[in-house]
This record gives structure tokens, C-alpha cells and sequence, in this order.
């Protein structure tokens, strides 16, 4: 009888779902420890006090009588300390174990597939970085990892894959992450597990996981279709829309859209100075700010420099950009994210060959730090801390978001850099 | 002369506080501690029942996938509903003011509590906070869950602020309560009291009231800014204008987790109370079970966090509470051996309290455990929000509180009421309380395991056969407490009459008659040893406790 | 002159008294808690916000606050001195006080409706109904949503606070309470320095930046 028979009959007694997920191994190994220490437990306790109950049951002695002075000992105090310092030392050591893995479980690799998805009265939406959308099913790569990005349109829900193991809550106003590895291709089931309304109990989504070469012919067909119908809709994305016959990598996308956004009126690709920092060398790179301070260049300082320009100000530069909140879809965004990361090892006057229109001086039309269009009203990016480590697209609309009304959501944190407890 | 015989003079005996007044305005203008229990025990168990309805409505619907008697927002409703009635109406205050208020003052040797006329203001209080929450339920009632987590409290179409301001009230009863239990401690012990030879119910009920009277005004003020938010659209919750919705989780949780404690610490200050008693020996340590309640009472104030590991909280708040969680543990655990180490070499009168006490200690020992699997993080993932949850505070309200409260029923039925209720019939109901509940409850732990998220109308038909042997259990359950208390009704009129001290307690309420006289003692006791020393006989105590 | 009764279950006085005084400060105790769970939210939204929630702070006019806050300080200042007039028997003068703290009781409620007032006419509103032309932050609606909650909430108890004395003075005037015996009017004049002091912790946290 070998460990792996022995823990899938366990696995099977104890109800639990197929392990789909590479964290769920070892979520199940410390699940079965644990229960398995409470049956015994309480069995234990159950017929210790059964055996005593029957052992020392009354036997006609009158009760009105006093009993014998040995009958009315206490147990002496190093017995009730033994017995509080061992059940301590079991329930930290299984706090030291379960708090390893969820700290693994939350924080991300490097290098994921990321996803965005939103949650709403009562449907799950995902949009991938390459323009598809889907609805109620989200395909996923297999044995690489998978960081969803999730936040909710209006109350909370919560993001459950019970063959992961793993869940998330989903909270409107902000972003939360989830990360995964599913080893092989398969269908699981996605339950909504906050309480959200009347349809909260069909609030259910599919996670599709797809070996490699299905995965890449989903994405490239886009239509979401392997060997099961798919119900996801096309939008149009800037990558159908400029018309490209052949799949576009994310960076030229990337290139496309900074061309057409009006990006490379004040930014440049091959290190030359000019209104905005150049974005060779720039990802990763420690930004100073204007008011003090510095800031690492990461996803999430970029897309708020997008979207809230003057929240975190690059230190020696005109104030003049516009916030592109609501004019850049996620797609989008990601793509200009990749075509930055793509320059991060440029330096200096290094020239890369684009064919792209020479950056004119005066930036694009709209008010200073003001969106440029008619507002409706919008969920505030998300309030972060200096150099917290953060996940990378803090700062992001839910895809589909209307922009913003005139009042500007700044966000700031204390001088001594610290957070509330909720902040990522 | 002829010899006359000689004359004693005896002094009439009292009439015990049943028969002391009479009439409807007698009672409903008491400031009797012992016939406001009673005013409570009433309402109390009619809101078990009104919470038990709703129980058996919802689990009938659990019974197919898909519709089986209700449609979505029906079902949405009756589980808030539930919850609000089971929590707020029946568990809170269920073992306090019943048994608190009967037994408390007489464990002190007192004549009363501290504030008669507050004591029966907390009931009228609880009254109106019922008939507000009833009236809220019958105007359609809310479907937020008994948690109101936001947004959606704020934005359900259901009528949340009557429920809100009924809960509202019954906070500020249960204050009042706890604030009374709390003076009465301090103020009112027997002349040689020393907080060290206290009796362990009176120390239990103590450490409920610091927390009632804590922890409740937080509920008061999440529950007011619930209704704000709801009624004005305030948005003190609403990120659409910068609130942030983990934050009510955060301040309703710094109740609602001391509650939970508020709801089992008493029913382990009548365990407390039954083991020593009816194993006739000193509890194997009474220091223990003193600083597990004190223990319990001060760390369970700094563990709410735990409810909110999936909520979006960083990893360090996260742990700092799994920690916590684990150190409150233990000191459950710690009462749990003491109680069973008490057991030996005791004499134990095999009776139905011993029987809810044997179901108490199964079912709270691994429902808690499955609570230290909570506190364990990653578990917890996959756990949260699904019905792993529901059957793992079942098991502690249910299978601990309950039981309890079912215990003391019987334990201090001969005390409250002078009769003994059929010992056969009791033992039948105890043992069918506890196998309904098993059957009802053991399943949802199995549910949760395969993910069935709580809250849920419909589910994947593969959960069916599970919830269908919950339902069965569900209606077992219900059927075994309807037993219980028809014997218990039966035995009030038509019980055999039992004596003053049936189980030979040597602990103080004893001392006096069942059912005891409207001031308790006749003269004011003085209660210097130690309530739980059998080496004594019950003369040797009467004798030191009621000589002048 | 009605004799004070002693309940059934007190030794003496003394016991009663005690056991009086001990239960309003458990009851204080719970008021604070109540207070506690808005003080927790504001520190919340503080920290989330800084900068724009500290510039709204700024834009409070201090002038109202600070009169409030001495009209509290006075007013607890006559409540304590009637509980002295009752010790020297001087009944007028204790009614005399008493009434003097009612009217710097309703003075404050006054001086905040004015502030009320003010901050209406600026659109300085809680949740979706601000719209603060000069600080169109979040922050600052986070600011003013909590400051009205808070304020709202304590001028609640302010409210509460006179009636009492409304009760206190009807008391004091019928003789009720004796150079010996006045443990009704000490309570209730803690009762009143509660709401002092809860007010000595907004001001700063409500008008200083």
C-alpha cells in the first residue's frame, strides 16, 4: 500500500475534489493531517469520558455524605500546563505550515498569464491580454502560471475553484489577485462564494485549462472554441481594427497603440530626452517624485501614470499629461506595458528602428490630470504605499469602464509609508 | 396540671416566588430575577422555534437543485432571516438571561440582582426588539445574510433598516443585561466570598457580560451605519465615492467574533457547573477553567480577522490573527480536559444533563477543532464562505450551546420548579438530539469539502444525496427537541415533585428551596468556602452557610 | 420629600450607592465602544487618504469648533458645581446651574447647526451628495462624510444628554436629592462629562489637521 493509494482513499473519504492545482497537493496533505487529528481527538476525549462515566458511575454511595478527601484531588498544575503547551505547539505547528502555503498561494511568480476578470450581478467576464473577452468560461494555459486580476462591478463576489482549492474575494473599487498552476488540460467548475443577490447560486463560471498547442490555436482564433462550443463574444479590439490578417506580438501592439494614442508626442523609445521620460530604461527603473520621495517603475507605477498622471509625479518633468482613464483599454494597456518592459535594457541613445511618426511638442488636447471626456461615475484606482511590493496591474478599469467624473480620486498614504491593512 | 405538649415555634415556610403574587400584572411588573427568567425563557424559546421554522423551510428547499417549495429571493431571505432569529433573538441571549438571571444571584447569595427595574426593562426591550424584527420579517424582510456584509446591503431591493433597528434594540437589552450581571459580581457577593471560591457558572456569565458590554455598542454602530447607507445612501461603504467595503466587514467582525464566544461561554459556565455537581467532586481544576474564561474572554476580542482571510487582507494581518485564533484555542481545549480529568473518581449520577454533557463534549470538541482548521490559513481557502463553515459553527452553536442550554433545562428544572421531569423520556430526546444533529450536520461538512458554497438556492445536482440527508436529519433534529420539550412542559404541571437538592449539589443555589422563596434565602447566607468541596457532607454546608 | 428607597437586595446605602456609580461607568464604558467603531473607521480613511483628507480638515472652519468645545468645557464646569450647590444644600442654586448647563447644552446644538448650515450651502456632504467645488478629492468626501456621521452621532447624545438634565433639574427642584444622598445627579453629571470628553476627541481630530 503506497502513500499515493493511501491519500487518494483518503482523499475520497473525506470528499475532497480532484487535486487540480499545484498548490492543492499540499493544501490536501495539511487538510487530512489536521482533520484526521480532530476525529481522533474528539474520539478520544469522547471515550475517555465515556470509559469514566461508566467506571465511575454512582453506585448507591449517599451523595448527602461527604466523600473521601482522595476523591476530591485536583490534577496538579503541570499537567494542565503540559496539556496547554503541547496543544499550543500542535496548533502552531499546523499555523507555521498553512501559513507558508498561503503565503505561497498569494504571492505571485513571475512571468504569469495574466487574466482580468470581473465579477458582476451574476455573471463572471474575462479579458485576456491579447483582446479576447469571454464570458463564463475562462481558458487558461496549462502548467504555467496563471495570475487573475479580478475586481467586481458593483458587490462583493467571490472567485471559488473548489479542484484548486483556491478562492478570492472580489471587491468593487479595488483589485485582488489570484495566481495558479493547473499540471494538465481539464474543465473545472468557478462558484461565486459571497452572497451577492437573488442569482448569487448560478453566479458560475467554467475555468477551461487547454495543453499548449490547443491553447495557442484558441488564441489565435480567438473565438475560444477547441473541442467544446465556446460562448464568448468578439468585441472589437484595436488588433481587429487595425486590421492585421496574422496575430501581432504584444509588443508591436504595444507600438501601435503608443503611435495612436498620441504616447510618442512627449515619450520616446530609444532614450533621448524629451517633454516625458523616455520608456527605454524606464521599467524597473526607481523614479524620483515631485514632492520627495521615489517610486520602483512597475506595472502598477506605469498604469497609473496613465490613468492618474499626477498622482505620482516623475520628478523634473512639466506637468502636462492627460489621464488616459477610459480612453485605453485593458488590452491596450497591457500592450504598452509589454512594449515598456521590452525597452527595459535600452540605454541612453540607443535608436531603434520604428516606423512611427516623429513625437510632436504639444501634447494631445484636455485639460491637465483631467480626462477628456463627459464623466460618469468610476471606481477609484487602487491606494498604494511606496515601494510595497504590488501586484502588477494595480490601477487597471475593469475592462468596459466609463471614465471619470471631474472629481480627482488622488490617493496618498502617510509620511511614515504606512498602510491600512486591506492595501496591497 | 396536666403537662401541655410543648409548643415550637415554627416559622411558616415562605412561598416560593411562584406563588408569592399572583395575576398577569404580577409578572408583567416583576422585579423578581427568578420570574424574569422565566418572562425570558418564554420569549426565548419561541424565537427558537420561529428560528427553527425557517431552518426546516430552508433546508425542505435545499431537499432538490432547483425550486422545490420557494423561488430564489424567498429562500435569500428565510436564511437571513435564520440567521438574525437564531443569533440575535435566541443564542445571545439565551443562557444569560434565563439561567443567568435565575441562578446568578443565588450562586452570590444574593436577594436580587444589582438593578431589578433594568432587569425588566432588558426584557420589555427585548420584547419591542423582536416585535420590530418580526414586523421587518413580515414586511418582507431582508436577504443580506445575518452578516449585512456592503455593498449590498446598501443597494438590496429588501427592507433592511426595520430588521437593523430591531437588532438595534436587542443590542441595548443585551447590555443592560451584561451590565447588571457585571454590578451584581462586584457589588453583591455574600459576606467570605472571595472571587477565588466563586462558583464556576457566576464566573462564566462574568466573563460574558465584559464582552456583551464591549463588543455589542461596535454591532450597534456597524449596524446604524448598515442602516444609514441603506436608508440615505450615505455611501460611508460605497467605493463609488472612496468607501471601502472591507472596512464594515472589519468592525462588524469585532463584534460578531466575541459574540460567538458570548454565545458558548456560558454554556460552558453550565458545564462547568453540571460536571462538578453530578460527578459529585471539585472540578479537577478551578484555576484552569478561571483563566480559560478570562482568557477567552480578553483574546477573544483580538481574533476577527480570521473571517476575512479571502477578503483581500494582506498576508501579515492575515497571520497575526491565524496565530490568535490558534492561542484562543487552547484554551477550550484546556476547560474540555478539565471537565473530562473531573470525571474521575467521581460518582456520577447517569441522568439526562450527564447526557448532554457526554453530546456537549463530542460535538464541541470537534467542531472547535474544525475551527483550528480554520485558523489554518491555506485550509481555509478552499473552506471559506462554504458549508464547511455553516456545519463548523453548527457544531459549536448547535452541538455546544444548545446542548447546554438543553442540559441546564434539565439540570435546574427540579431548582426552578420544584418537580423532576420523566428521566426516561429525557434520555430518549437527548440521545435523538444528538443523532439529528449528526445526521443533519456531519453531511455539511462533507458538502463543504466538495465546495458547495453557503447561501446557495440552487446547487450542481452531484451535492444532492448530502443535502438530502442533511434535510432528513434537519426534521430528526426538530422532532427530538419538540420531545424535550414536551416532557419538560409535561413535568411542570404533573412531574413528581423533587427536593430541595436532588443531585446533592454542595454549589449555592442549592441551599436554598426548589422552587426557592422570592428572596432566595430566608437570611442572607455567608458563603466563605468552597462551593465545590464534596469532602463536605450537605449538612456540614447548610450548617456553615446559613448559621447566623 | 420622598425617602430614597434601598432595594431588597443591598445592605445600606452605601452598598446601593456603589453599586450605582459602578454601573454607570460600565455604562460609559459601552458608550465609548460605540464611539470606538467610528474612531476606527476615521483612522482608516485617514491613512487611506492623507493628503486630501487632511487638506478637508483645513477647509473646517475651527472657529465653530473651538467655540463648541469651550461651551462644553463651561457646561461640564456648571454640572460639576450643582452637584457641589446640592452638597451645601443650596438647592436654587444647584436648579440655577443645572439650567445653565442645559443652555450651553442647546448653545452647542445651535452653533453646530449653524456649521450644519454653512457646510450645506458649500455642498460639503456625506457620500454621493458631496460636491465640494474646491476639493473635488475623494479624501475630502471621505472627510466629510465621517465628520457629519461622527458629529451626528454625538450631537445624538448631546440631544439625550439635555433631556436628562431636563430630568435632573425637575429632580433637584422637588427636593429629591439631600446634601447626603444624591447619587441621581452624579450620575447623570457623568453621564454629561462623557459627552465632553467625547467631544474634547473630535475637535482635534475633526478641525486640527
Amino acid at each position: 500500500m503506497n502513500p499515493a493509494t493511501v491519500t487518494n482513499w483518503l482523499r475520497t473519504m473525506l470528499f475532497l475534489p480532484p487535486e487540480s492545482s499545484s498548490v492543492a497537493a499540499s493544501i490536501d496533505h495539511l487538510h487530512m493531517f489536521v482533520i484526521l487529528t480532530t476525529m481522533i481527538g474528539s474520539a478520544g476525549i469522547g471515550l475517555m469520558a465515556l470509559l469514566f462515566i461508566l467506571r465511575y458511575r454512582h453506585r448507591g454511595e449517599d451523595l448527602a455524605a461527604g466523600r473521601a478527601p482522595e476523591t476530591q484531588k485536583t490534577t496538579p498544575a503541570w499537567v494542565e500546563w503540559g496539556i496547554a503547551g503541547g496543544l499550543f505547539s500542535l496548533f502552531f505547528a499546523w499555523w507555521v505550515i498553512g501559513f507558508g502555503q498561503y503565503v505561497r498561494v498569494r504571492v505571485a511568480p513571475e512571468d504569469t498569464y495574466d487574466v482580468y476578470v470581473t465579477g458582476k450581478q451574476w455573471m463572471w467576464k474575462f479579458a485576456y491580454p491579447d483582446g479576447h473577452h469571454s464570458i463564463s468560461r475562462i481558458y487558461v494555459p496549462a502548467g504555467r502560471p496563471v495570475k487573475l486580476i479580478l475586481t467586481s462591478r458593483d458587490v462583493i463576489h467571490s472567485f471559488f475553484v473548489p479542484d484548486f482549492r483556491l478562492k478570492q474575494d472580489v471587491i468593487p473599487g479595488r483589485y485582488t489577485t489570484l495566481w495558479f498552476e493547473a499540471p494538465s488540460p481539464g474543465h473545472h467548475e468557478i462558484l461565486c462564494a459571497e452572497y451577492c443577490g437573488a442569482n448569487h447560486s448560478t453566479m458560475r463560471a467554467e475555468l477551461v485549462v487547454l495543453g499548449p498547442t490547443d491553447f495557442a490555436r484558441w488564441l489565435q482564433r480567438g473565438d475560444g472554441s477547441t473541442t467544446t462550443p465556446s460562448p464568448a463574444r468578439q468585441e472589437p479590439t484595436i488588433a481587429t481594427e487595425l486590421g492585421p490578417s496574422q496575430p501581432m506580438s504584444l509588443v508591436r501592439l504595444g507600438e501601435a497603440v503608443a503611435a495612436q494614442q498620441g504616447c510618442l508626442r512627449c515619450h520616446t523609445l530609444d532614450g533621448s530626452p524629451h517633454i516625458g521620460p523616455t520608456w527605454a530604461g524606464l521599467y524597473g527603473a526607481k523614479i524620483p517624485l515631485q514632492g520627495g520621495g521615489e517610486l520602483t517603475a512597475d506595472e502598477a507605477y506605469l498604469t497609473e501614470s496613465m490613468m492618474d498622471p499626477l498622482a505620482h509625479h516623475h520628478a523634473g518633468f512639466q506637468t502636462v499629461m492627460p489621464s488616459y482613464l477610459g480612453r485605453l483599454r485593458p488590452p491596450e494597456v497591457a500592450a504598452l506595458l509589454a512594449l515598456i518592459k521590452s525597452l527595459r535594457e535600452v540605454r541612453g541613445q540607443d535608436v531603434r528602428e520604428l516606423s512611427l511618426p516623429p513625437p510632436e511638442v504639444t501634447p494631445p488636447a484636455g485639460a491637465i490630470g483631467q480626462p477628456t471626456q463627459p464623466s460618469l461615475p468610476l471606481l477609484q484606482p487602487i491606494p498604494r504605499g511606496p515601494d510595497a511590493p504590488l501586484p502588477a496591474t494595480q490601477g487597471l478599469p475593469p475592462p468596459g469602464a466609463q471614465p471619470w467624473p471631474p472629481m480627482r480620486g488622488r490617493v496618498d498614504v502617510g509620511a511614515d509609508g504606512v498602510q491600512g491593512d486591506e492595501k496591497r | 396540671m396536666s403537662a401541655e405538649p410543648a409548643t415550637e415555634v415554627v416559622a411558616a415556610p415562605l412561598p416560593n416566588y411562584l406563588e408569592a403574587e399572583s395575576g398577569v400584572a404580577s409578572w408583567l411588573n416583576t422585579r423578581d430575577h427568578k420570574r424574569i427568567a422565566l418572562l425570558f425563557y418564554v420569549s426565548v424559546l419561541s424565537m427558537f422555534a420561529l428560528g427553527g421554522v425557517f431552518a426546516l423551510a430552508l433546508r425542505t428547499e435545499l431537499l432538490t437543485p432547483e425550486r422545490t417549495v420557494m423561488d430564489a429571493m424567498t429562500y435569500n431571505r428565510m436564511f437571513t432571516l435564520h440567521g438574525v432569529t437564531m443569533v440575535w433573538l435566541f443564542l445571545i441571549p439565551s443562557i444569560p438571561t434565563v439561567f443567568g438571571n435565575f441562578i446568578l444571584p443565588m450562586q452570590l447569595g444574593a436577594r436580587d440582582l444589582a438593578f431589578p427595574k433594568l432587569n425588566l426593562i432588558s426584557w420589555y426591550l427585548y420584547v419591542l426588539g423582536a416585535i420590530v424584527t418580526i414586523a421587518g420579517m413580515f414586511a418582507g424582510g431582508t436577504d443580506t445574510g445575518w452578516t449585512f456584509y456592503t455593498p449590498y446591503s446598501d443597494s438590496t431591493p429588501t427592507r433592511v433598516v426595520p430588521v437593523v433597528i430591531g437588532i438595534f434594540i436587542l443590542g441595548i437589552s443585551s447590555i443592560f443585561t451584561g451590565l447588571n450581571f457585571i454590578i451584581s459580581v462586584h457589588t453583591l457577593r455574600a459576606r467570605g466570598m472571595k472571587w477565588s471560591t466563586m462558583p464556576l457558572f457566576t464566573w462564566a456569565i462574568y466573563g460574558t457580560s465584559i464582552m456583551l458590554v464591549l463588543a455589542t455598542p461596535v454591532l450597534g454602530m456597524a449596524l446604524a451605519l448598515v442602516g444609514l447607507d441603506h436608508a440615505l445612501a450615505l455611501g460611508i461603504f460605497d467605493p463609488s465615492v472612496g468607501g471601502d467595503p472591507v472596512l464594515f466587514q472589519h468592525i462588524f467582525w469585532f463584534y460578531s467574533h466575541p459574540a460567538v464566544y458570548i454565545m458558548i461561554l456560558p454554556a460552558m459556565g453550565v458545564i462547568s457547573e453540571m460536571v462538578p455537581t453530578l460527578s459529585h467532586r471539585r472540578p479537577a481544576s478551578y484555576t484552569a477553567i478561571v483563566v480559560s474564561t478570562i482568557g477567552i474572554a480578553v483574546v477573544g476580542f483580538l481574533t476577527w480577522g480570521h473571517h476575512l482571510f479571502t477578503a483581500g487582507i494582506s498576508e501579515l494581518d492575515a497571520g497575526f490573527f491565524g496565530v490568535l485564533s490558534m492561542f484562543v484555542a487552547v484554551f477550550s481545549a484546556i476547560k474540555v480536559f478539565t471537565w473530562t480529568l473531573t470525571l474521575r473518581r467521581g460518582s456520577i449520577l447517569i441522568t439526562t444533563p450527564i447526557l448532554y454533557f457526554f453530546s456537549f463534549l463530542f460535538l464541541f470538541v470537534f467542531g472547535g477543532m474544525t475551527g483550528v482548521a480554520l485558523a489554518t490559513q491555506s485550509l481555509d481557502i478552499h473552506w471559506q464562505d462554504t458549508y464547511f463553515i455553516v456545519a463548523h459553527f453548527h457544531f459549536i452553536m448547535v452541538g455546544g450551546s444548545v446542548t447546554a442550554f438543553l442540559g441546564a433545562a434539565h439540570y435546574w428544572f427540579p431548582k426552578m420548579f420544584g418537580r423532576m421531569y420523566n428521566e426516561r423520556v429525557g434520555t430518549v430526546g437527548a440521545i435523538a438530539v444528538f443523532m439529528g444533529f449528526c445526521l443533519t450536520f456531519i453531511p455539511q461538512f462533507l458538502l463543504g469539502n466538495l465546495g458547495m458554497p453557503r447561501r446557495y438556492y440552487s446547487y450542481p445536482a452531484h451535492f444532492q444525496w448530502l443535502h438530502v440527508l442533511s434535510t432528513g436529519g434537519a426534521f430528526l433534529l426538530g422532532g427530538a427537541l419538540l420531545l424535550t420539550l414536551t416532557n419538560l412542559l409535561f413535568a411542570l404541571k404533573w412531574g413528581p415533585r423533587a427536593g430541595d437538592n436532588p443531585w446533592a449539589s454542595r454549589s449555592f443555589e442549592w441551599l436554598t428551596t426548589s422552587p426557592p422563596p422570592k428572596h432566595n434565602f430566608a437570611t442572607t447566607p455567608r458563603l466563605d468556602y468552597d462551593p465545590y468541596d464534596y469532602s463536605l457532607s450537605e449538612e456540614e454546608c447548610r450548617a456553615r452557610a446559613l448559621a447566623r | 420629600m420622598r425617602a430614597h428607597s434601598l432595594g431588597e437586595q443591598y445592605a445600606d446605602f452605601a452598598q446601593q450607592d456603589h453599586a450605582l456609580k459602578l454601573g454607570m461607568w460600565v455604562f460609559l464604558a459601552s458608550e465609548l465602544l460605540l464611539f470606538a467603531a467610528l474612531f476606527a473607521l476615521y483612522a482608516a480613511y485617514r491613512t487611506m487618504y492623507g493628503d486630501d483628507f487632511r487638506e478637508a480638515i483645513a477647509h473646517n472652519t475651527l472657529a465653530y469648533g473651538t467655540v463648541n468645545m469651550y461651551v462644553l468645557l463651561c457646561s461640564s464646569f456648571t454640572v460639576a458645581l450643582s452637584v457641589w450647590a446640592v452638597r451645601q444644600s443650596r438647592r436654587v442654586l444647584a436648579v440655577v446651574l443645572l439650567l445653565s448647563t442645559m443652555a450651553l447644552g442647546i448653545a452647542f446644538l445651535v452653533i453646530k447647526l449653524l456649521e450644519y448650515a454653512e457646510h450645506f450651502r458649500e455642498r460639503a456632504l456625506p457620500g454621493p451628495y458631496f460636491h465640494m467645488a474646491e476639493l473635488p478629492t475623494f479624501g475630502a468626501n471621505r472627510f466629510f462624510t465621517m465628520y457629519w456621521v461622527m458629529t451626528g452621532v454625538h450631537a445624538f447624545h448631546v440631544t439625550g444628554g439635555v433631556c436628562l438634565l431636563g430630568w435632573l433639574v425637575h429632580r433637584t427642584w422637588s427636593g429629591h436629592y439631600t446634601a447626603a444622598h444624591h447619587t441621581g445627579l452624579e450620575l447623570g453629571t457623568m453621564y454629561w462629562h462623557l459627552i465632553d470628553i467625547i467631544w474634547i476627541f473630535l475637535w482635534p481630530i475633526l478641525y486640527l489637521a
